[in-house]
């Protein structure tokens, strides 16, 4: 029997701590739609989308109303575009962006993941016309998200690639400056972009999956940062197992609607995400659980050592809840999505720095960051050569989404508005890179011995 | 199939009356009650068995929802599994 203390504590967990399923993410393969003519591999992969996510939305409106638990979104990610559609004789795949944001309308979902390529080891035919018509692709849709992968642990990091990214980013925050560069929040740059992650803008469907899988993506900073709060200053053990023992319950819930899900839409379930995704909204923010822990602002000394345990502890207690973890898994840092850390940057206590130190270890990288929309294409791929380093070295994944808004200088906000929030525009270092992004060629993957 | 009817808001004459006649309309055994009032809130939660609901369970939690409007209370229904999965290992 259920106790009446556990069913108070729910519902205070999802009314008070904003507890929520972040995303319910069908990934979909389209391998089988590839065709020598775009309109028609555009017509195979509308058609098979539409179809397979037609109940989605329905579905997973059904269990949030019958468990009382909200879900956030509803999204698809699909096969990276790039390897779908590379029998496809045409120079452009805006097309394609347009059919999936249009097939995306059509389902309800409110992103579709996938214009994608990866181009760790090299790039192809392909992979250049997906990366060519990328900032067109994003200022022309609404609803699709964008992702390269440049580098992994294996084959190292493709510095054309990098190269060519500093480029793409900066002229999708141009094309689409009349909405604060919004375009570049679609697009994030990956190390060891993982196959199943739920989570936008990075999510799309790997060749390792089968046809369609059901993954999940939880949340609830909020629900931890309440549990920390009621321990008060209790030393590193208690710390540990009240995070465990959140997370835990955290993962429950999402493992009980990913479960739901794939019975009610007869598709396999794939993996929990155990990420702790932030909201602009006060109190479900990432930054405050660091807060809690006693730091003044995220930011300040110790606050890597406080991440780190977080996010170990997070996936301690969600390997217990649910058999089948993956994704990205762990706490997302974005700045622009996470009340505490905007609060950090604007008192000067958190600099882009100390964020990339942080995501060394924690889920995931350098996230919705605003820099000043004058920053050269060169800083910004040297900002994403030293995150994909972090991530080829230390085999986890990492990215980078940076907006540089257009006109836009340090210290200025922008607002992007909904889940992506708004944000201070960081500073950058700008002492020139331009010779070493320049140089052409891949730096070679990491030796495993000698591990210092 | 068993749920949970949770009930909060500004105490007043007659919530338990409504909601409880709501649920005999609808042939929902209540198995348990436990209701607190804190500061003049109202505060509820009822465990119930829903397995021979007259209407959809989805419709039920949208009613009582619609009820809870009506007496200015917020009233929800969920499914126990929420709660059991949560909560045991």
């Amino acid at each position: 029997m259920i106790s009446m203390s556990e069913a108070r504590k729910t519902n205070e967990m999802i009314l008070e701590n904003n507890l929520d399923v972040r995303t319910i993410t069908m990934g979909i393969n389209i391998m089988d739609c590839a065709d020598s003519k775009v309109e028609v591999f555009c017509e195979k992969v509308y058609d098979k989308i539409t179809k397979k996510a037609e109940n989605l939305v329905k579905t997973g409106d059904e269990i949030a109303r019958e468990f009382g638990i909200p879900i956030v979104n509803k999204r698809i990610s699909i096969t990276p575009v790039a390897i779908a559609a590379s029998a496809c004789k045409t120079d452009s795949y805006v097309e394609i962006a347009k059919m999936l944001d249009k097939a995306a309308a059509e389902v309800g979902i409110n992103f579709i993941g996938g214009f994608s390529a990866l181009v760790q080891k090299g790039i192809t035919k392909s992979d250049q016309i997906l990366i060519d018509s990328i900032p067109e692709a994003l200022s022309v849709t609404e609803r699709v998200c964008s992702s390269i992968n440049v580098g992994s642990t294996r084959s190292g990091i493709d510095m054309n690639a990098v190269k060519q990214m500093g480029a793409l980013i900066k002229k999708t925050a141009y094309l689409s400056r009349e909405q604060n560069s919004l375009g570049c929040a679609k697009f994030v740059v990956f190390c060891n972009a993982v196959e199943d992650n739920p989570f936008m803008a990075g999510a799309f469907h790997g060749l390792g999956e089968g046809d369609c899988a059901i993954n999940v993506g939880i949340s609830g900073p909020g629900v931890v940062r309440k549990a920390l709060e009621e321990i008060h200053d209790a030393d590193f053990e208690v710390l540990c197992e009240t995070i465990k023992k959140t997370a835990f319950k955290i993962t429950r819930a999402g493992q009980l609607v990913a479960k739901e899900a794939s019975k009610r839409l007869g598709v396999p379930f794939g993996i929990i995400d155990l990420s702790l995704a932030p909201t602009p909204v006060i109190g479900d923010s990432v930054a405050q659980i660091l807060e809690t822990m006693g730091l003044e602002y995220v930011g300040a000394p110790g606050t890597t050592a406080a991440l780190a345990m977080l996010n170990d502890n997070v996936k301690k207690g969600g390997v217990m809840a649910s058999s089948y973890v993956g994704g990205l898994s762990g706490a997302f840092i974005p700045v622009s999505e996470d009340y505490g850390m905007i609060r950090a940057v604007e008192a000067k206590a958190l600099t882009l720095e100390k964020l990339e130190a942080m995501t060394c270890v924690c889920s995931v990288g350098l996230d919705m960051i605003a820099i000043p929309g004058d920053t050269s294409e060169s800083t910004i791929s040297g900002i994403i050569a030293d995150e994909m380093a972090i991530g080829m070295i230390n085999n986890k994944t990492t990215a980078v989404r940076l907006i540089p808004v257009y006109g836009k200088s340090a210290g200025e906000t922008v607002t992007f508005g909904g889940l992506l929030g708004y944000a201070p525009i960081m500073p950058v270092n700008n002492f020139d890179c331009t010779v070493f992004v320049n140089r052409g060629g891949r730096i070679p993957p990491p030796i495993h011995s000698f591990k210092n | 199939m068993k749920a949970i009817v949770t009930v909060l808001g500004k105490d007043k004459v007659g919530i338990m009356a409504k909601v409880c006649v709501y649920l005999a309309e609808k042939n929902v055994n209540i198995l348990d009650v436990s209701q607190t009032i804190i500061q003049d809130y109202f505060d509820m939660i009822m465990i119930v068995d829903v397995s021979k609901l007259t209407c959809s369970f989805g419709d039920f939690t949208d009613e009582l929802a619609e009820l809870g409007k009506q007496i200015g209370l917020m009233i929800k229904a969920q499914r126990e599994e929420i709660f059991k999965n949560m909560y045991r290992v």
